[in-house]
C-alpha cells in the first residue's frame, strides 16, 4: 500500500531522512517512533505528498509519487496534532467545504454520519473555534476520514489533548483499526502508539533502525530496544 | 465545471470566514480611509489640476491595501496549518491558486467600492466613470493575481511581512504604472488612442501574470 525506497530528504546542510525504505501493507496499523527530530514528521510529510522528497521513490496505494500525487490524495486522510480547520467555520461548514474539495458522493448523508461518529451532532453548527482541543480534533477526524481514505496518516494525533480526550481518541482509532485501511503514525508515547499498531518502525537520525512486530514482540521489550537504538 | 465549482468552493470559504472575523476587510478598509485623509490633507488640492495627483494616489491606495490583504489572506492559513488541508485535497493547483486570487480580487473590490466615492469627494474628480471602473478591474485582476503568487511563496518565509512588498512591487510595476496613465487618460477627456497602449499594457500583464502563475503554481506551495 505505501512503499519507499532510498528515501532522502535535506533541507540546506540539514538531512532530514537518509534512505529511509519502506514497504507498509494494506490493513497494516504501523506506529513511527523516535526521539524529536528524527525525521518523523518530515517523512509523513513525503508520504502525505506534501513534501517532495530529494531523492528516491514513493508510491502510495499503486500510485507513483509526484506524477501519481492527485490520484493518491483521493486515497490518503491526514490527521495532525493541528487540527487542519477553519475556525470561523462550523463544524458542518467545514465538513462541506473539504466534501466539494474532494467530490464525496452523498455528502450530506456522509456528513451526517461521521458527526454522529466522532458525537458532535449537537455542535455541528457551531464555529470550529469555538470547540475545545479533543472536539477539534475529533472533527478533525471526520474531515480525514471524509472521502473514506484508504490510507490514514496521524501525525502526533495526541498532542496537547488532555487524558480524557486522549482516551477518547484512542477509542476512535481503535474502531478504525479493522483493518480496512492502512495506518501510518507518529507519537512520542511508546506505551499508547505500541498498544494501538500492528507494526512499529524507530526512526533516528533520519534513519529507520528497528521495527517489529507487535504479535512478534512485547512492550516491555519494544520499549528496552528503542532506548538502545535511540541512544 | 468540476473544477469551477471547486474554485468556487475556495472563494465561498474565504468569503463566509472573512464575513465572521472581518480581519482582513476592517485592516485594509481603515487603511484606505486614513491614507486617503493623509492625501487629502498632505496635497494642494486647491490647484488647477488635481487630476494630476489623483490616479496616483488612487493606485497607491489600492496598491498597499491590496498588500495589506495578501498578507492576511494566506499567512493565517498557513500559521494554522489549514493550508496543508487545502493542499491534501485532489485537485489541480490551480484550482487553489484561482480559488485564492479571485478571493483577494474581491476583497479588493470591495474596498474600491469604498474608496472611489472617497476620492470624487475629496479630489472632486469624475471618477465613476465606465472607464475607469474597468481599468480598477483590469488592474486589480493582475494585482491580486501576481500578488497570491508572492504572497504564497512569502507566506513560507519569516520575513514574509517584509518580503512581500519587497517581490510585489517592482514586478507590479508595469500594471500600476499602466493603471495610472489609463486613469489619468480618462479623468483628463483625453481619447482612448491617446493611452491605449498603455491600456493593452494592463491588459498583458493581467494575462502574462494569470497565466505564469498558474503554470508555477504547482512549485511554489511545495516544499
Amino acid at each position: 500500500m505505501i512503499t519507499a525506497n532510498s528515501l532522502t530528504k535535506q533541507f540546506g546542510p540539514l538531512m532530514a531522512l537518509r534512505g529511509i525504505d519502506l514497504d507498509i501493507r494494506p490493513g497494516e496499523f504501523a506506529t513511527i517512533v523516535g526521539p524529536n527530530g528524527a525525521g518523523k514528521t518530515t517523512l509523513l510529510r513525503i508520504l502525505a505528498t506534501l513534501s517532495r522528497p530529494t531523492h528516491g521513490h514513493v508510491s502510495i496505494a499503486g500510485h507513483a509519487l509526484p506524477k501519481g500525487a492527485d490520484e493518491a490524495r483521493r486515497q490518503i486522510g491526514l490527521l495532525s496534532h493541528q487540527p487542519l480547520l477553519y475556525g470561523d467555520l462550523t463544524a458542518e461548514e467545514n465538513l462541506r467545504f473539504f466534501g466539494a474539495m474532494y467530490d464525496v458522493p452523498n455528502l450530506n448523508a456522509r456528513i451526517d454520519q461521521l458527526i454522529d461518529q466522532v458525537n458532535l451532532a449537537d455542535r455541528r453548527r457551531d464555529r470550529a473555534r469555538t470547540f475545545s482541543r479533543g472536539m477539534q480534533q475529533r472533527l478533525a477526524i471526520a474531515r480525514a476520514l471524509l472521502h473514506d481514505p484508504a490510507v490514514l496518516l496521524l501525525d502526533e494525533p495526541f498532542t496537547g489533548l488532555d487524558p480524557q480526550a486522549s482516551d477518547r481518541l484512542e477509542q476512535l482509532l481503535h474502531t478504525l483499526n479493522d483493518g480496512s485501511r492502512t495506518v501510518v503514525m507518529t507519537i512520542h508515547d511508546l506505551e499508547r502508539g505500541w498498544a494501538l499498531c500492528t507494526r512499529a518502525l524507530v526512526i533516528a537520525r533520519g534513519k529507520i533502525v528497528f521495527e517489529a512486530r507487535t504479535a512478534d514482540l512485547d512492550a516491555a521489550t519494544f520499549r528496552s530496544e528503542y532506548r538502545r537504538v535511540t541512544q | 465545471m468540476t473544477y469551477l465549482r471547486k474554485v468556487w468552493a475556495i472563494v465561498r470559504k474565504d468569503l463566509v470566514t472573512e464575513l465572521r472575523s472581518r480581519e482582513m476587510l476592517s485592516s485594509m478598509g481603515a487603511f484606505s480611509v486614513l491614507v486617503i485623509l493623509l492625501f487629502a490633507f498632505a496635497f494642494d488640492l486647491r490647484v488647477a489640476k488635481a487630476g494630476t495627483v489623483a490616479p496616483g494616489a488612487l493606485w497607491s491606495v489600492i496598491a498597499f491595501a491590496g498588500i495589506l490583504g495578501l498578507g492576511r489572506t494566506l499567512s493565517a492559513e498557513i500559521d494554522r496549518g489549514v493550508f496543508d488541508a487545502l493542499l491534501l485535497a485532489p485537485v489541480d493547483r490551480s484550482v487553489i491558486f484561482f480559488g485564492k486570487a479571485a478571493g483577494i480580487i474581491l476583497f479588493m473590490f470591495v474596498i474600491e467600492a469604498v474608496i472611489l466615492p472617497l476620492f470624487v469627494i475629496f479630489f472632486n474628480l469624475p471618477f465613476f466613470q465606465p472607464a475607469i471602473i474597468l481599468i480598477v478591474v483590469l488592474g486589480t485582476i493582475g494585482y491580486g493575481g501576481i500578488g497570491t503568487l508572492l504572497s504564497t511563496m512569502a507566506a513560507n518565509t519569516r520575513l514574509r511581512e517584509v518580503l512581500l512588498p519587497v517581490l510585489l512591487l517592482p514586478i507590479a510595476i508595469p500594471a500600476l504604472l499602466a493603471a495610472v496613465k489609463c486613469t489619468a487618460g480618462v479623468l483628463d477627456g483625453r481619447a482612448f488612442e491617446d493611452w491605449s497602449n498603455w491600456f493593452g499594457l494592463l491588459v498583458a500583464f493581467d494575462l502574462v501574470m494569470l497565466g505564469a502563475a498558474f503554470l508555477v503554481y504547482d512549485f511554489v506551495v511545495e516544499d
